[in-house]
């Protein structure tokens, strides 16, 4: 009775066991690889993005002492001067402790305490209305301190270009495994109808349509794709989950910080992909009928 | 049976359902398998094409149902032109007709059941408008137990039913049968010619290819007779 009312109706096109599971294969395997290039994409655009914005948010100042003066009092009375400049939060003079830490790294510890370094202020800026490097210019000027303000202008501008390649490169990406996964199921589509050949006469000769036929296709491979693409987001979530579990706020490292929403943003690839899958099939199918005349 | 074919007074009144007209067709390997053929159908009208083997009875058959088109002369089905028609505009013809193949051309991984349904599916028909329809229509080829056999599990006999089952069930204006009695024994093809007289009845048009010339006396229809491509006898 149940059968009566709901039956289970088989597919018009018979199922293509030996290619039908290769393709899902290969749709699961570049929606995760899709899916990986988007979350690498994200977050580096966040950590580029993060730069930029600290960046923003301080500048350098090397002060040069008058004759007569101390470099550290040069460089105490430029701090103070600053302090008082609207949208600097804070100014602070670098001590030659800190920048020969600062230094270390790079030239080590032998030729450190011999060598000349520049007296320098960090100020911190106002993050929503900071101080402009004209404006710092003008108030040490005013104050007689001879100084250079370093906004930090060209390593904030080469941060955001890096963000914007990133971008760029990774819509790339997605372009590219879209059309690697277009390109595959027309290929899939193509040798199916080969092989259904007489199939498609038959529904042909019993009065299916052009359009009804590649519906057929495009339904199969759409579902399919669907499935497949469901597959590769999901382990490709898994995998982005890992890496915010194990790294915390930061990912696993500074340059790579996933957030939780990036694992969220993947949840329409299985739409995506039954979408391309979708086109590529219908497509296929109606140029290959409209060739067989 | 729930089939309803056009009724025969629709019929008498139409145009005929197959007409024509100076039609010419071969192929690379065999030009000029038909030659000039007149041939009209008039509609609710009964023939069978008789003819040697290689006579063009299936190359005939291959136009009416628009497999190929004629490359000289006309074919108009159901009062249209229809031998230049465009692709798209195949299926609203093939729909209007059922057809019956010498090699069944059924779906081997769909049931008995779902190859008969196929042409209403193909229509968009929801199952519960069909299901009783299909269901009977098996009955009466003898299939009524073997609903959900597949085409493998048949035999040459039951697929020809089979084939005929589908060909009928959405009670088609133009039946065209491509030797539907061949591989049934000959109680089998008595019932089957009463099916198609009792479609015709109903006012379809129906034209059989056989080699049969017993079938074809007995069933009173017209004998139209195909030899060397060129078309002779009843309503040329």
């Amino acid at each position: 009775m149940i059968d009566r009312w709901f039956p289970r109706r088989t597919p018009i096109l018979p199922r293509d066991t030996g290619g039908e599971p290769w393709l899902a294969a290969v749709i699961a395997v570049l929606c995760f690889l899709a899916c990986l290039s988007a979350v690498g994409a994200l977050a580096a655009d966040r950590a580029a993005h993060g730069w930029a914005r600290a960046l923003r948010a301080e500048a350098t100042v090397q002060v040069r002492p008058r004759v007569g003066e101390t470099g550290d009092a040069a460089a105490a009375r430029a701090a103070e001067t600053l302090a008082g400049v609207t949208g600097v939060e804070e100014a602070e003079a670098m001590d030659r402790k800190t920048a020969e830490a600062l230094l270390r790294p790079w030239i080590g510890d032998a030729v450190l305490p011999d060598l000349p370094l520049p007296y320098l202020v960090t100020v911190r800026l106002d993050r929503d209305a900071p101080a402009s490097a004209v404006s710092l210019s003008r108030a040490l000027a005013q104050a007689g301190v001879d100084a250079t303000v370093d906004d930090h202008s060209l390593w904030r501008g080469e941060a955001e270009r890096s963000a914007g390649l990133i971008t760029v490169l990774a819509a790339l990406a997605f372009l590219l495994t879209a059309g690697a996964a277009g390109a595959a199921v027309a290929y899939a589509t193509r040798a199916g109808m080969a092989a259904q050949a007489a199939v498609i006469e038959t529904l042909s000769l019993n009065g299916a349509s052009d359009e009804r036929i590649a519906g057929l296709y495009q339904r199969r491979y759409g579902l399919l794709a669907a499935g497949a693409g469901a597959a590769g987001a999901l382990a490709a979530m898994g995998a982005a989950s890992a890496l915010r579990l194990l790294g915390g706020s930061e990912g696993l490292s500074p340059a790579l910080p996933v957030a939780w929403t990036d694992v969220l943003i993947l949840s329409p690839c299985p739409l995506l992909a039954a979408t391309v899958a979708l086109v590529a099939a219908r497509f296929t199918a109606l140029a290959r009928l409209r060739l067989r005349g | 049976m729930s089939v309803q074919p056009r009724r025969a007074a629709d019929a008498a009144s139409s145009p005929a359902t197959v007409r024509l007209r100076g039609v010419g067709f071969g192929y690379v390997e065999t030009p000029g398998v038909l030659r000039d053929v007149n041939l009209t159908l008039p509609a609710g009208s009964f023939h069978f094409l008789t003819g040697p083997s290689g006579a063009g009875k299936t190359t005939l058959l291959k136009l009416l149902t628009l497999a190929e088109q004629p490359q000289s002369g006309s074919l108009e089905l159901f009062g249209e032109e229809a031998g230049t028609a465009r692709r798209a505009d195949l299926p609203a013809f093939r729909r209007r007709m059922g057809v019956i193949f010498q090699d069944f051309r059924l779906l081997d991984h769909l049931s008995a059941w779902e190859n008969v349904a196929l042409p209403l599916r193909l229509a968009g028909a929801k199952t519960a408008d069909y299901a009783d329809n299909v269901h009977e229509m098996l009955e009466w080829v003898g299939l009524g137990e073997k609903l959900g056999a597949r085409p493998p599990a048949l035999s040459g006999g039951e697929k020809q039913r089979l084939a005929i089952a589908r060909a009928v069930v959405t009670g088609p204006e133009l039946i065209v049968a491509d030797e539907p009695t061949g591989n049934v024994d000959a109680v089998m093809a008595g019932r089957l010619l009463k099916l198609f007289q009792s479609m015709n009845r109903l006012g379809t048009t129906v034209l059989i290819a056989s080699h049969d010339a017993d079938l074809a006396a007995r069933s009173g229809a017209t004998v139209l007779t195909l030899d060397g491509g060129r078309l002779t006898g009843g309503a040329a």
